[in-house]
Parts: structure tokens; C-alpha cells; sequence
């Protein structure tokens, strides 16, 4: 790759050029001046780049050219099911039926749409364990604040308002706690013990009368699956708090365990990881909450059922929680998550949580002897070593993943979870072959060997790069967040 | 099992399976407690071929009406517009759809230097200092900009016009729920914010005053005077805005707007039966350490080289844990792309043509409709909607549409009780002049 600049597309901008093809005006015009209100048009242009079809198809192959994904090589990326991303979803996504429908269109006329949805429901229900399915949150983290918005509303409808505190384990993703504050809770944090798991005489100590929920990601963060999830649900709804699933690692349970079973009465999930909706750099997502029957009530409307044949919109739901997003959620995405359960079956996703699990474990085993293990047995779909043996030569975590972009690679999750130090967390996915991982095993194997030999290298990385390490404190300090054309 | 998605053989499994020292993957799932083990397979359907599975999702979008094969005259927050073709080859790359947020910026610079240009692209449409780099639609974006107030203001009221987008205010109303917030609404008059009724709800424990430009009924608020309002109570001052008619209108920024929100949908992205779509966020300079989501700014390597990064991290929820203001993670990252490969096509001049072409039509319309005894609700300055009166229930109407082709307005009626039988109408650049006129011949004599 050459290091050089990709210039911004307004700096290719020639006053005069044009990148569109609008239909003709065929109506009598009429002088805007005589249809908007004085102060009301606007006088000065916006600064948007003018620029010829092919500039626009060069200037954004160039950067695509700069970009890593999933598609480029392989994306080990902790807790963020970076698997294959199938085209069939991206064909089907397309069809003008599914692309090209308006939401507020009669019910009758697109019964097409209504009943994909209904089917993903029932689908998705049995996935999961749960009763009933809304497919309107757009992402995980808003699946989480909405499954709270109803645990709340749950507790608010039997009195229940002392119930103020939302439990969260100190490996919980930082979404968690995030959403916990923005549903109007306040967040506990219950430790895990030297296993990685959650402290079951802490968590005691800190349910009560005022516990809305615990949540909980299983297998948690470090990849480990909660042994004690029956004792904890004992303990949490005992309490009569509500348990709540983050199922951002669902990949790693499927036709294994399911959250419904294991006691939970909320379940959110990221159909964009496990059920292949591409991540599309940062979004869109989708995250589907399911629910046990006492909170059916609380979904947010409308939800999609059937009545003689016919598929509706229910909006009669009195003690929902009301509207988390216009419309129905991302159908888009979730067209695409229905596809690829379609194209998987039940053999087919059974195999992928069993391809997953092995193949993290094998990569596990290999890392093993050269990364720290700080939890010696076996993960499910991702686990996480330390680097706090390369942190005592002077190379950090930091410096590891940065020299795994020049192998071609996307690091995996780095400090994160907090609770292991110099953490590095690895995610291969069930789509990756034997030879992938044996490519990227070597890799770290010989940065492991350089730390040790020739730290240098690996402290400078990344050297292949089309740019190197980016001064992020001065990005912060003075922050320039958008282009202005030079005076 | 073999899968084209699983690559993993028989063989591989094997001497995987030597490596870690066990038998069968079985005994990989060996601590998950008997009493919660699945047992059996999940009761769903089988799978199908690529294929198969093809024709029975074409037949299943086949019976949806979609927006190609009718013209269409529903808008109401969603619309159909140009969306130049090359917008579906730009996403199209798997370099760009196939990562996930740019974390690593030495290997997405390509993702983060077209986030950096998109909020170039939103800053100069809405005439604002700051944009972040997607919100999941323009209803989360409204409501976090509602949040963003009253913890800027420490207050715990927000006024929001009658007028703004009903799914939008039902959002607010949701999230409000959450934090504590009040949320009192503003009635229209004439179509607009009522500006007595506004006068007399601000005070000085408004946290953010709220309307729609232009709002819901198409119209044209009178955004000075609603920003005196605003200001006089040092109330936050917040617009919802659709981008492509400040191509046309005066942006919300000149006006003195603290927060300016909004969908992209415009703008190359399809409707998709309501999503994903594509939200703004767009503030103040003195806002900026306040906006939620994530931030592309620019920075440069250790060899001065200029390049992009996410950055002002320390305001999001993974940083900052139960002390985030908004939880928002996974945002709209590749709609915001077509967004802004759509904006970059039309540029400078597309975007004035284009919006001017909305306002063109939609007044022909009107024109039309009244020529032919329809009564225009709210006569005012608009974009490219109005509402016109009807004699008989708008989904009886909206129903002999569809039998000739055409996906009629929206039913007012189902969020404002006394705007019964009124038909919400849109009119793209998109509809012809014949489009029209068939379109106002089809609803007849449906006029009251």
C-alpha cells in the first residue's frame, strides 16, 4: 500500500461539475419568492463537493481500498461476531418488495413484509426461549434500554417503585450500565470471583427490596459460561428482581442453552452479530427483545400478530411501554436476519455454535503457551488471554494489536474486559477455517517471539499501514470534526 | 452437517479436537448445567437451498405494493426520491459493509475519513458547527437531543410543538418516561406552532423547546419568532429538520437553533418499510462535548501524514459506563455512507434543484386539487406536503387507490382526532405532471 493522502471529496470539488440526474420539472414553476416567506430561502449555498459520477465511484473505491472488513481478512474481534456476512441477505434486502415499501402504507398491502416479520417473531421466540418478540429496537444497546424500560414498567404496575437498582457484573459490556442510567436505574456492580464467573455470595449481599434486575451477558465477557446460572436466578428472583440477557454472545449457546430456560425473562438480541446483518462500520444494527409472558404487556407497540389470515399491527396494548423507535425497527436488517436463519435451519445453526466453540478452543489451546490464560478452562465462542507477560518487556497489549495490522489482520477486543489486565479478547467465529486461524496463531506467535527478541518492531507498528499511529490526545484537545474550506 | 457458511471439515474437527485434548465437541459444553441444556433441535423451519429460498422470498416481497411498480404520494416522515444509482454500488463495497465501527484507525481510514465528510455534509446543510456521525433515526435523534437539554439546562421540562412527527413525540415520550423528563405539548394553530400558546407555556423551567422545519403538515414554522421564545428563557432551542429541504429553506442554524436533528432517509437511502433510515445529530460548537454518539475528527500519524479517528470518546457509554448520557452504540454508519455518496452526487447545485423541484411540484398539486373542489387544509408556505379534506374515511380512498396503482396519503385521523378524513399528501421530485393529474382524477369526487 502506497502511504499518501486520499484527499477529502471537497477538495476535489470543481465549481461547475455535476454528479446527478434529476427528473425534469413538467410542471408550471413558480418563483419560490411567491411561495416561501421572506428570510425563508435560502441565500447562501451549503458547501456540498461538486464533482462527476467517476470522481465520486474513484474517490470511494479509494477509501474502500483503506477500509478493513470482515470480507478484506479475518476480524477476530472479541464479543463482536465478525463472521461471514452472506450475499444472498444482501440480494434479498433489495428486493423491491422489502426495499421499497413505505411504513405507513395500508396493512393490506404489504401482508408480504407483515408476515416475514411475524415469522422472524416466531423464530426468534423459539431461539430464545421466550414468549413473545419486538422487532423494534435498532440495536443492542437500545434492546437493552428498552427490556429495562419494561422491567421498570413491570415493577411500576405492582407497586414495586422502591425497585431503583439495576445489578451489572464488573466484566458486563459498557452498554449495559449506560442503558441501566438512561431507563432511570441506578447501576450496582457485582464482582466476579477467580473463576471469572459472578460472585454468588456478593451477589447475595447485594440483591434486595430495591433489585429491578440483574444483567447478565452468558457466556459472560471473558467467555465463560455462568456455571451457577440456576443458583443466580434463585437468588435474583427471590429477591423479585427481574433477570435480563444481554445476548450480544449468543453465538456461542445456540441449540446449546436457552436464555428462556436458564431463567431469564428478558432477552435482547444483536441480529446484526449473531444472525449475520453486516455491521456496515458501526451500524445499522438490530436488537429483537424477547420476553416471558408476565411482561408481554409491556412491549412497545405495535406488535405484529395474526388474526384469520390476515397479519396486523396490534396498537392496542395499553400497558406497553409506548413507541422506542418510528415505525417497526430496522426491517432492513432484519429481513437480512431472517434469510440467513432460513438458509441455516436448526441443523445448521446447532452447527455453528459447535464450530464457533471449537474453534476458539483450539485457538485458545494454541495461544496458550505463549499469551497468559488467565482462566484455564474451556470458553465457549471467545475467550481472553493477557499480555502481561509482553507488558514486562516493555510491549503492550496496545503494541500487539497494532503490530497484527501488519499480517493483515484486525486485532481482537483489547482492555476489555476491565477485570483482566492487558486484556486481549478473540472472537474467530464459526465461518473461519482451520487454516485461517493456524495463519493468525502463527502470527501472534511470532509477535510473542519478537517482544521478546526484537520489541522494537512490534512497538513501532503498524509499519504496512496507509497510515501509522494516529495522535489521538490532540484530536481530543482540539477537536476538528468537520472540513472548512480554506479562506 | 455441511454448510457453504461452515468451513470446518470432518478432518479439521479432528485434529482440532487432539489439540485440546478432548474427544467430541460435546464435552466443550460440558459446564452447562443438565437443567438448562437444550435438548433436541429447535422447532423451526428447515433450511433451503440459495435457490429455493431465493423464489420463496421473491414471491413473499411480491405481495407487498412497493414503491417501483405504484407511484406514490405517502410521505409523513419517509419518502421517495431520487436515489442516484451510484449510491447502491458505493455501500455495495464489502470493504466498507462488511466492518464494523473503526475502531483500529491505521486499517479505516476509508470509513472514517467518509464519516468526517458526512458531517462536513450535515454541518453545511443545517448550518450548524458540530454533526456526529449517525443516530439510529430522526425519532432517537429527537429524543436525545430532548435529554441532551435538560441536562445541559438542569431542567426537567421539555415543550414539543402538536406538529411535530406523532411516532417522533411518541419516542420522546418514551425516553422522557426514562430520565424523569416532562414532556408538555404545544397545539398548532393554523397548521403551525401557535405561537400564543407557546408564549404562554415557556418559562424558565424549559429545558428545550421543540418543533419540526418543515413540520409534520408540511408547513413552514416560523422558526424566528419560536426562537425568541426559546432564548428569552435560556431554553435550548431544538429543530427537526428534513436535510434535503434546506436545500431550499433557510438552514435551522441561522436561525439560532442550539440542536438541529432529522433523518437522511432523503438522501439515497431506501424506505424499507421504516428502516434502518439514517439519523443526524447536529449542534453548537458549545455543545459538542455534550452530543451523544460517536465523533470522527481529524488528526495526524506520528509522520505528520493527515488522517481520522474517532474521537471525544470520554462522553460514551464505554468509557463512561453508568455516568453515559446516552447509551447509543451501533449506530447508522453505512446508511450515513449513502447519505453522504447521495448528498456528494447531487452537491452543491443537485440539492437546491432537487429541494426547489419538491416545492415546484407539491404546489402544482395543490393547485390541482383545489381546481378541482378539494379544500387545502392549512394553506400556508409548505415543502412538499399539504393536507386536503375528504368526504369519506381515507383508508376507503387510499383503497381504490391502490386498485389503480397509486399508494394514496396518509390518514391524519389516526394521530389527531379532529383532522378525521384528512389525507396527508406528498409530492415528491420523483412525480410526474401525469402522475398528478391522474392521481387527483382517481380521488374523484372524494372531496368534501
Amino acid at each position: 500500500m502506497h502511504k499518501e493522502d486520499q484527499p477529502l471529496i471537497f477538495e476535489i470539488s470543481s465549481p461547475g461539475r455535476i454528479g446527478y440526474s434529476l427528473p425534469e420539472i413538467d410542471v408550471p414553476e413558480v418563483d419560490l419568492a411567491d411561495l416561501l416567506p421572506e428570510g425563508y430561502i435560502r441565500e447562501e449555498e451549503p458547501e456540498l463537493p461538486e464533482v462527476s459520477e467517476l470522481d465520486i465511484m474513484r474517490h470511494y473505491t479509494a477509501l474502500s481500498r483503506r477500509n478493513h472488513g470482515v470480507d478484506s481478512g479475518f476480524y477476530p474481534l472479541g464479543s463482536c461476531t465478525m463472521k461471514y456476512n452472506p450475499k444472498i441477505n444482501e440480494n434479498v434486502a433489495r428486493y423491491n418488495g422489502f426495499a421499497h415499501i413505505h411504513p405507513l402504507q395500508d396493512e393490506t398491502s404489504v401482508q408480504g413484509a407483515l408476515e416475514l416479520m411475524y415469522d422472524l417473531q416466531q423464530h426468534l421466540m423459539e431461539i430464545t426461549g421466550m414468549d413473545e418478540v419486538t422487532l423494534q429496537p435498532a440495536a443492542g444497546a437500545h434492546g437493552e434500554w428498552t427490556g429495562l424500560m419494561m422491567i421498570r414498567a413491570f415493577h411500576e404496575a405492582n407497586g414495586d417503585t422502591q425497585r431503583t437498582k439495576v445489578i451489572v457484573p464488573d466484566s458486563a459490556h459498557g452498554t449495559n450500565p449506560a442503558s441501566a442510567t438512561v431507563a432511570g436505574f441506578d447501576t450496582i456492580t457485582v464482582k466476579s470471583n477467580e473463576q471469572g464467573l459472578v460472585d454468588l455470595e456478593d451477589l447475595k449481599s447485594v440483591v434486595g427490596p430495591d433489585t429491578a434486575a440483574l444483567m447478565l451477558t452468558n457466556p459472560n465477557t471473558l467467555g465463560l459460561f455462568e456455571e451457577n446460572i440456576v443458583e443466580m436466578a434463585e437468588i435474583v428472583h427471590g429477591a423479585g428482581g427481574k433477570l435480563y440477557y444481554d445476548g450480544a454472545n449468543l453465538n456461542a449457546v445456540l441449540a446449546q442453552a436457552r436464555p428462556g430456560d436458564m431463567g431469564f425473562d428478558v432477552v435482547h438480541l444483536n441480529l446484526h452479530k449473531t444472525f449475520t446483518g453486516p455491521h456496515g462500520g458501526g451500524g445499522p444494527g438490530s436488537g429483537p427483545v424477547g420476553v416471558k409472558e408476565d411482561l408481554i404487556p409491556f412491549l412497545p407497540k405495535p406488535i405484529v400478530t395474526k388474526r384469520d389470515d390476515q397479519f396486523v399491527f396490534d396498537y392496542d396494548r395499553p400497558q406497553s411501554i409506548g413507541r422506542v423507535k418510528p415505525y417497526y425497527g430496522n426491517f432492513g436488517i432484519n429481513v437480512r436476519a431472517y434469510t440467513y436463519i432460513r438458509s441455516m435451519g436448526p441443523d445448521g445453526l446447532r452447527a455453528v455454535t459447535e464450530n464457533a466453540v471449537l474453534n476458539a478452543n483450539y485457538m485458545m489451546r494454541r495461544l496458550a503457551e505463549y499469551y497468559g490464560l488467565p482462566f484455564d478452562k474451556h470458553c465457549k465462542h471467545e475467550f481472553v488471554l493477557s499480555g502481561k507477560r509482553q507488558k514486562k518487556l516493555g510491549v503492550r497489549t496496545l503494541d500487539i494489536a497494532k503490530r497484527l495490522l501488519d499480517f493483515g489482520y484486525h486485532p481482537p477486543t483489547i482492555y476489555f474486559p476491565l477485570n483482566v489486565e492487558e486484556c486481549i479478547m478473540v472472537e474467530p467465529t464459526e465461518t473461519e477455517s482451520k487454516e485461517t486461524l493456524d495463519h493468525f496463531i502463527d502470527a501472534m506467535i511470532q509477535i510473542a517471539k519478537e517482544a521478546e527478541e526484537n520489541p522494537e518492531i512490534v512497538q513501532e507498528a503498524p509499519h504496512t499501514t496507509v497510515i501509522g499511529r494516529i495522535d489521538e490526545a490532540t484530536a481530543a484537545r482540539k477537536p476538528i470534526l468537520r472540513y472548512q474550506k480554506e479562506a | 452437517m455441511k454448510h457453504r457458511y461452515l468451513p470446518l471439515t470432518e478432518s479439521d474437527k479432528q485434529s482440532m479436537l487432539e489439540t485440546i485434548g478432548i474427544e467430541t465437541v460435546d464435552e466443550l459444553f460440558s459446564d452447562i448445567p443438565e437443567d438448562v441444556r437444550f435438548k433436541g433441535d429447535y422447532n423451526i423451519k428447515p433450511a433451503k437451498s440459495e435457490p429455493a429460498l431465493m423464489k420463496e422470498l421473491t414471491r413473499l416481497a411480491g405481495k407487498n405494493a412497493d414503491l417501483k411498480s405504484h407511484s406514490s404520494f405517502l410521505g409523513a416522515g419517509v419518502y421517495d426520491h431520487y436515489m442516484p444509482v451510484i449510491v447502491d454500488h458505493v455501500i455495495s463495497r464489502s470493504e466498507f459493509y462488511t466492518a464494523y465501527t473503526p475502531y483500529q484507525p491505521e486499517i479505516s481510514q476509508g470509513e472514517l475519513q467518509a464519516i468526517f465528510e458526512f458531517q462536513t455534509m450535515i454541518c453545511e446543510l443545517t448550518g450548524m458547527e458540530v454533526a456526529n456521525s449517525s443516530m439510529y433515526d430522526g425519532g432517537t435523534a429527537l429524543a436525545e437531543a430532548a435529554m441532551l437539554s435538560a441536562g445541559q439546562t438542569k431542567r426537567k421540562k421539555v415543550l414539543i410543538s402538536a406538529a411535530v412527527h406523532p411516532e417522533s413525540k411518541a419516542v420522546l415520550k418514551t425516553y422522557a418516561k426514562g430520565q424523569y423528563i416532562e414532556v408538555v405539548e404545544v397545539p398548532y394553530k393554523d397548521g403551525v406552532t401557535d405561537i400564543e400558546a407557546l408564549t404562554e407555556l415557556s418559562g424558565d423551567d424549559v429545558a428545550a423547546v421543540i418543533v419540526q422545519y418543515p413540520n409534520f403538515f408540511g408547513q413552514i414554522e416560523p422558526l424566528a419568532e419560536i426562537e425568541k421564545l426559546a432564548h428569552e428563557h435560556k431554553s435550548l432551542f431544538v429543530v427537526s429538520s428534513n436535510p434535503l429541504a434546506l436545500g431550499a429553506l433557510t438552514p435551522p442554524g441561522k436561525f439560532g437553533a442550539d440542536i438541529v436533528v432529522g433523518d437522511a432517509q432523503p438522501f439515497g437511502i431506501p424506505t424499507a418499510f421504516g428502516g434502518p433510515h439514517c439519523g443526524y445529530f447536529a449542534v453548537t460548537k458549545k455543545l459538542m462535548r455534550k452530543t451523544p454518539g460517536r465523533l470522527v475528527g481529524q488528526s495526524t500519524d506520528d509522520e505528520g501524514r493527515r488522517g481520522f479517528v474517532l474521537t471525544l470518546q470520554a462522553r460514551e457509554q464505554h468509557i463512561r459506563r453508568d455516568k453515559a448520557t446516552s447509551n447509543i452504540c451501533s449506530n447508522q454508519a453505512l446508511n450515513a455512507l449513502a447519505a453522504s455518496v447521495a448528498m456528494t452526487a447531487l452537491g452543491k447545485k443537485g440539492v437546491k434543484e432537487m429541494a426547489a423541484a419538491n416545492i415546484q411540484k407539491a404546489y402544482y398539486a395543490k393547485q390541482v386539487f383545489k381546481q378541482n373542489g378539494f379544500e387545502v387544509v392549512f394553506d400556508g408556505p409548505m415543502f412538499n406536503e399539504f393536507i386536503v379534506k375528504l368526504n369519506k374515511p381515507v383508508k376507503v380512498v387510499n383503497q381504490n387507490l391502490l386498485e389503480k396503482g397509486i399508494i394514496g396519503g396518509y390518514d391524519l385521523g389516526r394521530d389527531y382526532p379532529e383532522l378525521e378524513q384528512h389525507m396527508l399528501i406528498a409530492v415528491t421530485e420523483l412525480r410526474t405532471k401525469e402522475e398528478i393529474d391522474t392521481f387527483v382524477q382517481e380521488m374523484g369526487d372524494s372531496h368534501a
